[in-house]
C-alpha cells in the first residue's frame, strides 16, 4: 500500500470511530494536557501500575485457587508434605505452585506487587505531605489517598489469609484475637465474621469474595475517582522560574506522557517479574498446612501490618482490671483499634487542620519545598518515626537474633523510646529545615560562599561570594511563609464584637506553634540593603561583580 | 496377736510404710522404665572412663565440680549421658569459653577420642540418654512428611518453620538448624540443651526422631523452589527487599525517566 493509501484507511477509520463516539474532542484534549516532570511525581504512578498487575496476576491465580475449607490429602510433589490432611485451599494453591507452569511465579509476582503497591503509596503519600500537596483544592484527593491505602491494607492481609498455610492461619489467629479485643461486641463480631467458632470453614469463601471482588472493586472506582480529580485540579509543580500557580510547565500527554507513562508501566511490571523470579515470598510449602495448635517463630504478618503486630508486643499487660466480676482487657484493643484510629484520624483531617491554623483559604498549585514549612515537615517525621519504631517492634525476634539482642531488653528500650524518638524526631527535624532556611537566606543576601579567601594589604581578610542567579534566587526567596495568627481586638473597627472567641484563642496558640520561630524570606528590601552594605567592602583588587565579605566584619 | 500387728502403731510404723511405699515404687519405676544408658556403658572400656575422668578435671571441674555434682550456675553432670557430653563438646558449646544468656557453638576443642573418653566417664557417672546408633540418624530411613508434621507441631515454634530459628527470652535463642549434624540434632533432643525442653523417646520415638531428621534433610537437600530464600524468616525479610531492592531499583528508573526534560 501507498502511503496515500494508508492516511486514507486511517483517516476512514478515525472518522468512522469518531462519528460514533465522539472521541476526537477527548483526544484532543487530552492529549495536549500538559503534566509536569519530576521524578517524585511518579511515586503514584508506581502505585497504579502496581495495581493494574495485581489485577492481572490474580486473575491468573484465580483460575487455579479452590476458595474451600474441606479437607483434602494432599498428593502432590513436594514431599514433605505428602499424605497430610490440607484444606482445599492450600492443596490448590500448592498444585498452583508446583504443577501449574509459572505458577509459582505468577504467585510470587503477585505478592510482591501487593507489598511494592503498599510501599509505593506510603512513599507517594509522603511526596503529597511533604510538599503541600494536599492544601486546597486537594483535601478530598488526600483522603481518597488514605482511604485507597487502608484498604489496601485490608485487602493485603485478606489475601495473606487465604492459602490457609501455617502462617496465615497464626496472621487470622491474631486478627480474631484483636476482633475479641473489641468491648462488648467482641465475641459476636467474631461469630458473625468466622460464621461460628474460629477458624471454622466460612471464613475461606468469605474472604475470597472479599478479596477478589469487593474491595478490588472498590479500590477501582476511588482510584479512578483519584485520577480523574488529579486532571481536574491539574497536576502541582515544584517552584521556578516560569512556573506559577495559575500555569502548568511541563510536557503535554501525547506523545511524551504517553510514552514515558507507558514505558514505565513495563518497567514496574518488569521490575516486579524480576522480585517473584529471584526472591521466594511467602513459601507456604515450608510453613505447611494450618493448624490451630502450632506456631513458627518468627511469624510475622506483610510487613504494612507490622506496626500493630509491634505495638501489641510492646503493649504492657497491666492494663487489664476487672469491673464487678466482669474482666476489662484493654490491652489488645488499645494497641490495635485504638491507636491505629489516633493514627489514621490526624493523618486524614491534616488538610483541614492546616487551613484551619493557617487561615489559608486560597489554592495551592505550587509545591512546598519541606525546609520551608518546617513544622509540618517536622510532624510528618515524626509520624513516621512512631510508625518505623513500631514496625522494628513487629521484628522484634528477628532484631534480638540478628543483634544478638535481648528480646526483653528490645521490648522495655521501645516502650520508653516509642514515645520520646517522635517528639525529638520532630525536634531535629525542625531545626534542620529552620537551618536550611537560614543558610538560603544567607545566600541570598550574600551570595554562595566560593572558599577563595583573600587578605588585603591592610590584613583584613574575606572570603570571596558569588552572587545567585535570578532563577536560582527565585526559588530561595519565592515562598509562602505564614506569620503566627495575631490577636484581634474584640471588636472590629464598627464596634461589632468579633466571632471566634475560645476557638479562635487556640487557634492563635496552635499557630504560633507552627511559626512562631519562622525564617521569613528575603525581602527585597533586605536584599537591596545587603548589596548596598556589600559595596562598602568592594575593592577594586578583587574580581567583578563579586560581592565581598569581611570574615571580621562580623558576617 | 503377732507381734507385727501389736506394733502397728508404733511411732516408727509410719516412717517404715513411706520408706517401703518409696522403695516399691522406685523399683518399679526403675523396672518399667527402658533404661538408655547402656549402649555407652558397655561400650566403654575401664581405660577409656579413666582418660574421660582426667580430662573431667582438667576441662570441665572448675565450674561443675570436681564431683561433676554442680555448682552455683552449672549443673550437675550425674545422669545427664553421654549424649548429652557428646553434643555440648561436640558442638563447642562446652567448655564454655564464656558466660552469656547460653552457651553457644564454637569452634570444638576436645578431638573426637576424646570427646568420647569424656562421655564414657560422665555416663558412668549415672545412667543418661546414651549417643544414638548410625541407623537411627539415616535420613533414608524416616517419613519426611511425618517427620514435618512433628517439627511443625514440636520444634516449628522456636526454631522457626524452616529451621532458621528464633528468639527466646533474655538473649537466649534456638539456633539455625541448617549446619547441625544429624547426630547432634538427636541428642538435641533427647537431652534438652540450654532452654530446649527434652523429647524422651516416651514422647517422639525414635522412629519419629528418624522422621524429623529425614524432614531435615529433605528441606536442606531440596532447591529453593521459589529463588532466593531471604534467610527463611518469612515476611520481615520480605518487606525489606521489598523497600530497599523493590523501591530503590523503580525509583531509580523513576529519577532516569523525570532526568530527560530538565
Amino acid at each position: 500500500m501507498s502511503d496515500s493509501a494508508i492516511n486514507k484507511v486511517g483517516a476512514t477509520t478515525g472518522n468512522w470511530l469518531d462519528e460514533r463516539l465522539g472521541a476526537s474532542g477527548v483526544v484532543k484534549g487530552f492529549s495536549r494536557k500538559v503534566f509536569p516532570d519530576h521524578w517524585s511525581f511518579m511515586l503514584g504512578e508506581i502505585a497504579l501500575y502496581s495495581f493494574v498487575i495485581l489485577l492481572l496476576s490474580g486473575t491468573f491465580l484465580t483460575f487455579f485457587f479452590v476458595p474451600s475449607a474441606a479437607e483434602v490429602v494432599y498428593d502432590g510433589p513436594y514431599t514433605t508434605l505428602a499424605g497430610q490432611h490440607v484444606s482445599e485451599a492450600f492443596d490448590s494453591t500448592m498444585h498452583l505452585s508446583f504443577e501449574v507452569r509459572g505458577g509459582l511465579l505468577m504467585r510470587q509476582i503477585h505478592h510482591w506487587a501487593a507489598l511494592i503497591f503498599v510501599v509505593s503509596m506510603i512513599v507517594h503519600m509522603f511526596r503529597i505531605f511533604f510538599t503541600g500537596a494536599f492544601r486546597k483544592p486537594r483535601e478530598i484527593n488526600w483522603v481518597i489517598g488514605m482511604i485507597l491505602a487502608i484498604l489496601a491494607v485490608v485487602e493485603g492481609f485478606l489475601g495473606y489469609s487465604l492459602p490457609d498455610d501455617l502462617l496465615s492461619g497464626n496472621g487470622l489467629r491474631i486478627a480474631q484475637g484483636i476482633v475479641l479485643g473489641i468491648p462488648v461486641v467482641g465475641s459476636y463480631v467474631s461469630f458473625f465474621l468466622f460464621g461460628g467458632g474460629f477458624p471454622g470453614e466460612a471464613f475461606i469463601p468469605r474472604f475470597y469474595t472479599l478479596h477478589v471482588l469487593l474491595i478490588p472493586a472498590i479500590m477501582l472506582a476511588l482510584i479512578t475517582f483519584h485520577l480523574i480529580l488529579v486532571v481536574v485540579h491539574k497536576h502541582t509543580q515544584y517552584p521556578g522560574p516560569g512556573k506559577t500557580n495559575s500555569n502548568v510547565v511541563g510536557f503535554p500527554l501525547f506523545p511524551i506522557y504517553t510514552a514515558k507513562a507507558g514505558g514505565f508501566f513495563f518497567i514496574v511490571f518488569g521490575v516486579t517479574a524480576l522480585m517473584g523470579a529471584l526472591f521466594t515470598i511467602n513459601g507456604i510449602w515450608v510453613y505447611g498446612p494450618y493448624d490451630p495448635s502450632p506456631i513458627g517463630a518468627g511469624a510475622q504478618p506483610d510487613f504494612y501490618m507490622g506496626f500493630l503486630d509491634g505495638a501489641v508486643r510492646i503493649m504492657p499487660g497491666f492494663v487489664e482490671f476487672t469491673v464487678w466480676g466482669h474482666t476489662v482487657s484493654p490491652n489488645i484493643f488499645l494497641p490495635t483499634l485504638v491507636l491505629p484510629g489516633l493514627m489514621v484520624t490526624p493523618a486524614l483531617l491534616y488538610p483541614w487542620i492546616e487551613a484551619w491554623v493557617t487561615g489559608d483559604k486560597r489554592e495551592h498549585h505550587l509545591l512546598d519545598r519541606p525546609r520551608n514549612q518546617p513544622t509540618r515537615t517536622g510532624l510528618g517525621v515524626m509520624a513516621i518515626t512512631l510508625y518505623t519504631l513500631l514496625w522494628i517492634s513487629g521484628g522484634n525476634d528477628i532484631v534480638a537474633t540478628h543483634l544478638h539482642l535481648s528480646i526483653n531488653d528490645i521490648t522495655h528500650v521501645l516502650r520508653v523510646i516509642v514515645f520520646v524518638f517522635p517528639p525529638l524526631a520532630y525536634l531535629i527535624t525542625k531545626r534542620i529545615c529552620l537551618g536550611l532556611q537560614r543558610k538560603d537566606r544567607e545566600k541570598v543576601l550574600h551570595g554562595r560562599e566560593t572558599g577563595r579567601v583573600f587578605r588585603t594589604e591592610e590584613g583584613e581578610v574575606f572570603e570571596l561570594h558569588a552572587p545567585l542567579s535570578a532563577n536560582d534566587r527565585w526559588l530561595l526567596v519565592g515562598f509562602d511563609s505564614p506569620e503566627p495568627a495575631q490577636a484581634l481586638p474584640a471588636t472590629d473597627s464598627s464596634g461589632v464584637r468579633r466571632p471566634g472567641g475560645a476557638l479562635e484563642k487556640v487557634r492563635q496558640k496552635i499557630s504560633k506553634f507552627y511559626f512562631e520561630d519562622r525564617v521569613a524570606p528575603v525581602t527585597p528590601a533586605e536584599l537591596a540593603e545587603a548589596h548596598h552594605h556589600g559595596d562598602h567592602e568592594e575593592i577594586s583588587a578583587s574580581g567583578g561583580g563579586d560581592e565581598k565579605h569581611a570574615i571580621s566584619s562580623g558576617h | 496377736m503377732s507381734a507385727l500387728a501389736a506394733r502397728r502403731r508404733h511411732p516408727l510404723a509410719t516412717a517404715l510404710i513411706v520408706l517401703l511405699g518409696l522403695l516399691v515404687t522406685g523399683v518399679g519405676y526403675a523396672a518399667v522404665m527402658p533404661s538408655t544408658a547402656d549402649a555407652s556403658t558397655s561400650t566403654a572400656s575401664a581405660d577409656d572412663i579413666e582418660q574421660g575422668k582426667k580430662l573431667f578435671l582438667a576441662n570441665c571441674s572448675t565450674c561443675h565440680g570436681i564431683d561433676a555434682e554442680g555448682r552455683n550456675q552449672a549443673p550437675s553432670l550425674i545422669g545427664v549421658g553421654a549424649a548429652s557430653v557428646d553434643f555440648q563438646v561436640g558442638t563447642g558449646r562446652m567448655p564454655l569459653a564464656m558466660s552469656g544468656p547460653q552457651a553457644q557453638e564454637a569452634p570444638v576443642r576436645l578431638s573426637d577420642e576424646q570427646t568420647a573418653q569424656l562421655s564414657a566417664y560422665v555416663a558412668s557417672l549415672g545412667a543418661g540418654p546414651s549417643i544414638p546408633s548410625q541407623d537411627v540418624l539415616d535420613p533414608e530411613a524416616g517419613d519426611a512428611s511425618k517427620g514435618a508434621m512433628i517439627f511443625r507441631t514440636n520444634c516449628a515454634m522456636c526454631h522457626n518453620a524452616a529451621g532458621a530459628g528464633g528468639a527466646l527470652t533474655r538473649g537466649k535463642f534456638a539456633p539455625n538448624l541448617d549446619d547441625v549434624s544429624y547426630k547432634h540434632i538427636y541428642e538435641a533432643m533427647v537431652t534438652g540443651p540450654q532452654s530446649m525442653p527434652v523429647f524422651p523417646d516416651t514422647t517422639i520415638t525414635p522412629d519419629e526422631k528418624t522422621d524429623v531428621i529425614a524432614y531435615l534433610a529433605t528441606i536442606r537437600e531440596t532447591p529453593n523452589p521459589g529463588g532466593m530464600a531471604l534467610g527463611k524468616l518469612g515476611p520481615v525479610s520480605e518487606g525489606l527487599v521489598a523497600w530497599i531492592v523493590g523501591l530503590t531499583l523503580l525509583i531509580g528508573f523513576a529519577v532516569w525517566l523525570g532526568a530527560k526534560s530538565s
